[in-house]
């Protein structure tokens, strides 16, 4: 079912929205966060398992250490207090993919809170508050089997546990305000600004497609001027960068139309539709939801040392924004150019790809050209696309080499997203390489000036513009495996 | 045939002067349990094979000289709540019928690898909420004393294992008394350690932040040698104690020569009095009297929050407990009740649970689940662990004027089966001088102190100490275990009636 939305600029005529974000980040430490199964991801399933993370009767929870610190990392990279001390608390409910029917979570004393970040749109800056981080396990997998593929209709279910107990972050905004239209684009800034952070951190692989990194958008409109803040749903399921934009438009023009109709804004949980860009209504969240929190009693509480966390906070990463602010220094892009590389989530690509010896511009040129084109049409974000950074500088190495040009370059990436090889392999195996045989290429030219006199003739005159067109009918010939200059030379030549 | 009475001390001495074996000492307790265990009903899972593998084994390094310590090859009883990889393990509930753990819980570790045959799993109130093992699904214990009454609990399965020398050593758990109380009413030994003194990791949590796995044994020196098996910093257990073990045997064997000269003894005005049975608080001063004859000073001392400790106790427990057994859900293992129809996931969480759990622990369950609800937090759970904080000044005080604290054990001798079965609030009464313990953490002992003038039953003192000087208690329940067996002319024990064996009632014993 469909809802009713209202237009876009109906809806900040007379709404202000208020944004939330709710981010699961999965660490990449070795091992779990209670037990020391390892957390490979795609290993079979039930392989990566113990007592610990089976829930066993007996069996009992130690922290992990390395996952404090990232956690610790996080908050401070996030501007937050770290607590002094602080313990966890089971989070109490039912459901089949969590082993102990509770979850370790931490609840009133988060490791991290009261921080912020600030974001960039269109060369304003947003401040988001950042209400708290902490440290909980994630649950098994389900896999319902059966025609609808939910639960719901199932057949039967099958669970994985290997992710129960993989350390997760949660990281929890404040309620941002005062982003007007550019809600959305905030929303997508912040998540890929923290991707950006966790990635320099290294303390997560945030690949959003694996479910390293989970969103939660959390929406509400209030009547503009209105001191309070509306109802507010809070949209699932949130995996891609595109979608956190997607989502939080919806749902203020979903919203928007609820309230413009004179309707009350349903206090739920709802599911975002990647495939058909709407969200629909999960669960209702009430007052009666009761997790029955109480400090976990099988461990003792966390007290990092101040002394520990001033030297995590000496050796924290460049900050985003003045890595951003350098990077900008060395790569000569200008304000636009930056933009647009950060919007794209491309930083750390092009990064990589100048690292790995491609120009600054003509790193940033694939990235967001051809390669955004691509991630688009397929609807995934550009790390997800499966080029490397390292690929893309060959393939511009190629090309300076005069061994491809910019057709047959956008070719060696068709085989790079079918997966066929290195861009060396591709080109070979393709047959790509531009024909560098002057006897072949006279003779092609030879027969563009036969087949087109009257161009011919103008170029004799001296309208050299029109070479173009001899130019295309030599591509043609050659099947594009040509150099256009050196084609443009010969005409000029013969003709001049 | 007459059992083997000898204690863990005298078998492993028969052991080391090479006079008997291991699978002789272990056929020798089997073929007591296969004896007497259809009355007496301590054991829910016995493990002849196993327990006679693992004494062959010992036998062939004492053999080569590979010894692996003072208890090898001594055999030894699990209560059902602990992990033993391989053995069933039930808790005495019914949802737990027919697992086999694939791990084994440290304390189990321990002794298996101090060289320990494991005779088998004893029998214990579900999921140990209970004080009499009447709670147990599959049938209650006996106390070797009078078939006709309780052994205590929730741990009644290892002590009357203990006492009716099916076994000589014996692993319970206490989380308000458990191992103490079973141990006062069949006049046996048993020891909570220092909270945090023996791993908890692989012990199905009945209320996390209260149990303690420790010995029940015959003498207060078994004790000791089975606590420093079994003690120690355990890596998978965040709460166990980062600290070495004190000279537990060295403490019990000072204690033994009787003197406790500069010893400072409180005697706790809370926990005496009204509702305690007058041959139980008879048979206490006689052993105070005994311990200042024997050179100790003894002081009052008042403990005025102990009062609370029973209800701090059922906040706390009920809370930690209903969370704990959320995981019983039929989805991994266990019981799996599955509804008439096109059952969902819940409805085979919700029928499961229905048919595994028993009545007492729903009780829990329920008690805990609103204990916990938003709303009722902060007035029963915070408030008990406020309460909690209370006790544990409460001991701080009282053991700047005093060494040790003693006070009875239990509050009455054993009481009939069934007699208390439908009145809990009776039942929980049974704890009121083992709970202030557990709330704070402080190691205990109960020591038999002899038999009751009205009904001839044994009785307890408890020995309480500052938390890791669990060593106190061995050294003082040593003191008064000598003390006491001087004045009988032998231990407790002799004086319980023998028991009537299946099929062997021409023994030189007779039949009782
Ligand atoms: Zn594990």
């Amino acid at each position: 079912m469909t809802a009713t939305l209202l237009s876009y600029d109906d809806v900040l005529a007379q709404f202000d929205p208020a944004l939330g974000l709710e981010v699961h980040v999965e660490l990449n430490t070795a091992t779990k966060m209670f037990c020391g199964c390892p957390t490979v991801f795609g290993a079979e399933p039930n392989t990566q398992t113990c007592p610990t993370c089976l829930g066993l009767p007996g069996s009992m929870p130690v922290v992990n250490a390395k996952a404090v610190e990232s956690a610790i990392r996080i908050g401070l990279a996030l501007n937050c207090q770290i607590a002094e001390w602080c313990r966890f608390a089971r989070k109490n409910y039912f459901y089949p993919d969590m082993p102990k029917n509770f979850q370790t979570s931490q609840y009133d004393e988060p490791i991290a809170f009261d921080g912020y970040t600030e974001v960039e749109v269109d060369g304003e800056l947003y401040r988001v508050g950042i209400e708290r981080a902490h440290m909980e396990e994630d649950t098994g997998k389900s896999t319902h089997i059966g025609t609808t593929g939910r639960i719901h209709g199932a057949d039967y279910s099958l669970v994985d546990y290997n992710r129960a107990g993989i350390p997760l972050i949660e990281i929890v905004t404040k309620p941002v305000l005062g982003t007007g239209a550019k809600a959305p684009e905030v929303a997508r800034a912040y998540v890929a600004q923290l991707r950006e952070l966790l990635l320099g951190l290294g303390v997560s692989d945030v690949r959003m497609e694996q479910g390293s990194l989970r969103c939660d958008v959390n929406l509400s409109l209030a009547p503009k001027g209105a001191d309070r803040l509306g109802i507010r749903t809070e949209t699932k399921n949130v995996n891609s960068l595109r979608s956190v934009e997607r989502a939080t438009r919806y749902e203020m023009q979903r919203h928007a139309a609820v309230l413009a109709e004179g309707g009350k804004v349903l206090q739920e949980t709802r599911h975002w539709h990647e495939d058909t860009g709407i969200t629909t209504s999960g669960r209702e969240k009430s007052d009666a939801e009761d997790y029955r929190y109480f400090p976990e009693p099988d461990l003792v509480p966390v007290a990092p040392s101040r002394d520990w966390v001033e030297q995590l906070r000496a050796e924290l990463p460049e900050p985003p924004h003045e890595k951003r602010a350098r990077l900008q220094a060395e790569w000569g892009f200008s304000d636009l150019e930056m933009r647009d590389t950060a919007g794209a989530g491309a930083l750390g690509l092009v990064a990589e790809t100048i690292a790995a010896g491609a120009s600054p511009q003509t790193a940033r040129k694939w990235w967001l050209g051809e390669l955004a084109r691509r991630a688009n049409e397929s609807e995934i974000d550009l790390g997800s696309l499966g080029v490397a950074p390292a690929d893309v500088a060959r393939v511009q190495s190629l090309v300076d080499e005069g061994t491809l040009n910019d057709k047959l370059a956008r070719q060696v990436f068709d085989g790079l997203l079918d997966g066929e090889g290195t861009p060396d392999e591709i080109v070979a195996a393709r047959g790509l390489a531009i024909v560098s045989d002057e006897g072949a290429l006279s003779a092609a030219v030879d027969h563009a000036i036969a087949a087109h006199p009257d161009v011919a003739d103008k170029i004799r005159d001296g309208k050299v513009a029109a070479a173009g067109a001899l130019i295309g009918a030599v591509m043609k010939e050659m099947r594009g495996q040509a150099d256009a200059n050196r084609v443009r030379e010969l005409i000029l030549e013969k003709l001049g | 045939m007459s059992p083997d009475k000898r204690t863990a001390v005298e078998l492993a001495d028969a052991l080391a002067a090479g006079e008997t074996t291991s699978v002789e000492i272990t056929r020798a307790h089997l073929d007591r349990i296969a004896a007497v265990d259809g009355d007496i009903h301590a054991f829910l899972h016995v493990d002849a094979e196993g327990a006679l593998r693992d004494a062959a084994a010992s036998d062939a390094r004492r053999v080569a000289g590979e010894s692996r310590g003072v208890l090898d090859g001594v055999p030894i009883a699990v209560k059902d709540v602990m992990a033993t990889r391989g053995l069933p393990t039930t808790c005495g509930s019914r949802i737990l019928e027919g697992w086999i753990p694939p791990y084994d819980a440290t304390v189990v570790a321990h002794l298996r690898r101090a060289g320990l045959p494991i005779l088998g799993k004893t029998n214990m109130d579900e999921f140990a909420m209970g004080s009499s093992t009447e709670h147990s699904a599959y049938g209650p214990t006996h106390n070797p004393w009078d078939l006709d009454r309780i052994p205590g609990g929730s741990g009644g399965g290892s002590a009357a294992a203990v006492a009716a020398y099916e076994a000589p050593l014996a692993i319970g758990t206490d989380t308000g008394g458990s191992i103490r109380q079973p141990g006062a009413v069949t006049g046996t030994v048993g020891v909570k350690p220092t909270y945090g003194g023996v791993s908890r990791y692989g012990l199905v949590a009945l209320a996390n932040s209260l149990d303690q796995p420790g010995p029940v044994t015959r003498t207060v020196v078994d004790a000791a040698l089975l606590h420093e098996v079994i003690g120690g910093h355990d890596p998978l257990d965040s709460t166990s104690i980062d600290q070495p073990v004190p000279a537990l045997v060295e403490a019990a064997r000072r204690g033994a020569d009787g003197d406790l000269t500069g010893v400072r003894i409180g005697v706790v005005r809370e926990l005496g009095g009204e509702g305690y049975q007058g041959g139980v608080l008879t048979r206490f001063e006689e052993s105070v009297e005994l311990m200042t004859k024997a050179g100790a000073e003894v002081v009052e001392v008042s403990c005025p929050h102990f009062v609370h400790a029973l209800a701090t106790y059922y906040l706390i427990l009920p809370a930690e407990a209903s969370s704990n057994l959320a995981r019983f859900d039929a989805m991994r293992y266990g019981l799996r009740v599955t509804p008439d129809g096109d059952p969902s996931a819940e409805d085979v969480m919700r029928a499961t649970r229905e048919a595994g759990f028993g009545d007492e622990v729903k009780r829990r369950i329920m008690l805990g689940t609103y204990a916990l609800s938003s709303g009722y937090y902060d007035a029963y759970y915070g408030q008990a662990q406020k309460v909690r904080t209370l006790v544990s000044r409460d001991f701080d005080a009282a053991f700047q004027d005093a060494d040790v604290l003693v006070s009875p054990t239990a509050p009455t001798t054993a009481f009939k089966i069934g007699e208390k079965v439908d009145d809990p609030l009776a039942m929980y009464l049974n704890d009121l001088a083992t709970i202030p313990a557990n709330l704070s953490g402080v190691p205990g002992i109960s020591v038999p102190s002899g038999l009751a003038d009205e009904d001839g039953l044994p009785a307890g003192v408890q020995i309480l100490a500052p938390a890791m000087a669990d060593d106190r208690v061995y050294r003082v329940g040593a003191a008064l275990e000598t003390l006491l067996v001087r004045e009988w002319g032998g231990r407790l024990l002799d004086q319980a009636p023998a028991l009537p064996a299946v099929g062997d009632a021409e023994t030189p014993e007779g039949v009782r």
